[in-house]
């Protein structure tokens, strides 16, 4: 890890490009796009089984786990050669998953079973199985590896698991079909979107209250469009970027006082982002264009966008 | 396929039914009570109790039998939205109790009414439009919320509003906009139609007419089905002479409510046009072909208990006891009052599988929704069309608009 930080700082000295890989999952292709940041084209295509869209890597980057939703497991690949190495078992439809910072444990939201499954990635085995809301699907861990968020969608709720002891300990009601989960980096807080409300909730981890909710209003565009999904903090946890779903926006938002800064215009229905390895860029899966929008951190400026397959839906980087 | 008991027997009536529903004569009472297992901390218990009556109606003779209307319409769907209940009420100590009251044709509705609300004041009404507003106006009645599944009648939100009674159907005229939205956009401008002469025929032909006037269209012909042959024999000869005196258009539209011989007419005139209406692209609140915004879900777990598509009046009860759930959860009651309260407020929204919040209008108890534009293979568009514009929701572009409504009974 050491030695990958300093081969980005020495890149970010002697250039001005910015290095590493996006994977996206293409939902209605049933493959994965890897994407050269510096050159910014599709270097790779794998296949995957059905219906892609959680992707992580491991810590370490040597594997990349992959949600195939209609196939019923989590696939793991080698992200060097593109070849399935397993298989894990996941139950039935896994939509997004988390892996504990214990670089070993996933938690996956079955989407169709009501269910969170606990997976050890060493074993191949299943853990746990937690019953949540109705159609589970943002997931998300704690940086002190103590909860796990699942948000159900027609439950409306945030599921606090103790990962200790594999139980609900408290349920955060929010607005309507919540997708997404998002802890801050110190911990204190976690973002919770939700689609058809149209607002992101956010949690004070130490009560488990909805402490403020922040509305999104993009000129010219009906409030029904605007479906906050997919968040991502920037790196020094100044800002956040919300996918904004069809009104084909991010929302930049102040985590200093929960304001709204601007909106960039981005592909058609945005789900996920991913970061570049350096922090420059952000990356947008937009699933009805069917390409992924780079956008310049600091200058707040979509730069381009990149056809990738059908509905791309995840994205993680690799440096 | 999993198994859930308590719907087995549903199950296999559906699948060996026949059109008619009277030959269900000898289920009169179903009593489902539903405590799911609970494994929770204990909470401060709220119990919601929920009756879903409906009466049996006799279906009309059709041309084809491809099509049965499965027996455990409706119920299927409030059956689904219970368990999505339950689930979410198990974490805020909410408990549902279900009960479905099958009323043969012949048997008295009204006193099973009666008995209904004696033990709730909240029911979920599977009735024609008559029936539902002597529910509707019976004193004991008078505190209870009830929601309409099943008829569709524009005056049941107009004219004939009763503050009691919420709609999670759409009414004829919101079908009617979404298709007149779609054609405007399309610019399919001049249209004719054909219309059956049943009272449904009528007034989906009535509202049709209605909304071609509302949105600038023209309806340059109109003919009124008048076969009595076997259509399934004589389409092909028939219809081409029937269709070739009208005046070019762009579309034909079929009023055929009761699915008698729309399905005939595709192909088959004289001119090579679009069909919509009751055939071809078809204005619903629901369909087994709705699959974005999450819909594959609720397609899924529907299919799953119920081994059929979703229709209508399943996705219309489905979405009347979530309605009912919400409002509980947000609430934290079980009182009539409170719930409607609630369900009435700006407050209230329902993920209802349609890419948009739904909510109830405050002036007539009309559940707003999108209406998905279908054929028996595909979504083809989702009302209201891109450019309606509304100045608080582009949702009441569809049907009867607060500056229209005559209703008053929604005016505290």
């Amino acid at each position: 890890m050491k030695h990958l930080l300093a081969t980005a700082a020495l890149l970010m000295t002697t250039a001005p490009l910015v290095a590493g890989e996006v994977w996206v999952t293409n939902e209605k292709d049933d493959t994965v796009s890897v994407i050269n940041i510096e050159t910014q084209e599709v270097i790779n295509t794998y296949a995957t089984g059905e219906r892609p869209r959680g992707v992580t890597f491991s810590l370490d980057y040597s594997r990349v786990y992959i949600c195939a939703s209609d196939s019923n497991t989590v696939q793991v690949m080698d992200p060097d050669t593109g070849e399935i190495l397993f298989d894990l078992p996941s139950g039935e439809d896994p939509e997004q998953f988390v892996l504990h910072p214990d670089n070993r444990t996933l938690y996956i939201a079955n989407e169709n079973d009501a269910v969170t499954t606990v997976v050890d990635t060493e074993t191949r085995e299943v853990i746990a199985q937690i019953n949540v809301g109705i159609e589970p699907e943002g997931m998300a861990v704690s940086p002190d590896g103590k909860y796990v968020i699942t948000t159900s969608e027609t439950t409306n709720m945030a599921h606090w698991i103790d990962v200790e002891t594999r139980e609900i300990v408290a349920n955060t009601l929010v607005d309507s079909r919540p997708r997404h989960a998002e802890f801050t980096a110190d911990g204190a807080n976690v973002w919770v979107s939700s689609e058809i409300g149209g607002t992101v909730s956010v949690i004070d981890v130490s009560n488990k209250d909805v402490t403020h909710k922040i509305t999104f209003e993009v000129p010219g565009i009906h409030p029904d469009r605007i479906q906050p999904v997919g968040i991502k903090f920037s790196s020094d946890g100044a800002i956040a970027f919300v996918a904004l779903g069809p009104a084909n926006h991010v929302a930049v938002v102040n985590t200093e006082n929960f304001e709204v800064e601007s909106y960039i215009l981005v592909g058609r229905r945005v789900w996920h982002m991913a970061l570049s390895p350096d922090n420059t860029q952000l990356f947008t899966t937009n699933g009805v264009s069917g390409d992924v929008t780079i956008i310049d951190v600091a200058s707040r400026n979509a730069l381009v966008s990149i056809k990738v397959g059908r509905f791309p839906w995840g994205a993680a980087v690799r440096p | 396929m999993k198994r859930f008991s308590p719907y087995a027997q549903y199950r296999s009536r559906s699948r060996s039914g026949s059109r008619k529903h009277i030959q269900l004569k000898h289920i009169s009472i179903i009593l489902l009570c539903c405590f799911f297992g609970i494994s929770l901390p204990a909470h401060s218990e709220t119990n919601i109790s929920v009756i879903y009556l409906q009466h049996q109606v006799a279906q009309p003779a059709v041309l084809s039998n491809l099509d049965p209307i499965p027996e455990d319409l409706g119920r299927a769907g409030v059956l689904l939205g219970l368990a999505d209940n339950q689930t979410t009420g198990q974490f805020l100590g909410i408990s549902y109790e279900l009960e479905i009251v099958v009323v043969p044709v012949e048997s008295n509705i009204i006193e099973a009414a009666l008995r209904a609300l004696e033990s709730t004041q909240l029911l979920i009404l599977d009735v024609p439009a008559d029936t539902l507003l002597l529910i509707g106006d019976l004193p004991q009645a008078e505190h209870a919320l009830l929601f309409n599944v099943s008829a569709s009648e524009t005056a049941l939100r107009n004219q004939q509003c009763r503050a009691n009674i919420l709609h999670s159907l759409p009414s004829r005229a919101m079908r009617a906009d979404a298709l007149m939205q779609f054609f405007l956009k399309k610019r399919w401008d001049d249209l004719v139609m054909i219309s059956g002469s049943r009272e449904g025929d009528i007034a989906f032909a009535n509202a049709l007419r209605a909304s071609a006037k509302k949105f600038g269209l023209g309806i340059r012909g109109e003919k009124t089905w008048a076969f009595d042959a076997d259509m399934r024999r004589s389409a092909a000869q028939e219809l081409p002479l029937f269709t070739q005196d009208f005046p070019d258009y762009d579309a034909l539209i079929v009023a055929d409510e009761a699915d008698d011989f729309g399905r005939y007419i595709p192909y088959n005139t004289w001119l090579p046009r679009p069909i919509a209406g009751s055939e071809g692209i078809t204005p619903v609140a629901w369909s087994g072909v709705v699959e974005q915004y999450g819909a594959a879900q609720l397609q899924s777990r529907f299919l799953e208990q119920t081994g059929r598509a979703m229709q209508t009046v399943d996705y219309a009860a489905w979405a009347a006891i979530s309605t009912v759930g919400e409002a509980a959860v947000r609430s934290h009651s079980n009182d009539t009052s409170v719930l409607r309260d609630y369900i009435l407020s700006d407050a209230f929204e329902l993920g209802g599988f349609k890419g948009r919040a739904l909510s109830y209008r405050e002036w007539n108890g009309q559940l707003r929704q999108p209406i998905p534009l279908v054929t028996a293979r595909a979504l083809v568009a989702l009302a209201p069309m891109e450019g309606f514009l509304h100045q608080h929701n582009e949702l009441d572009t569809l049907g009867v608009d607060m500056p229209e409504s005559v209703c008053t009974a929604f005016e505290e």
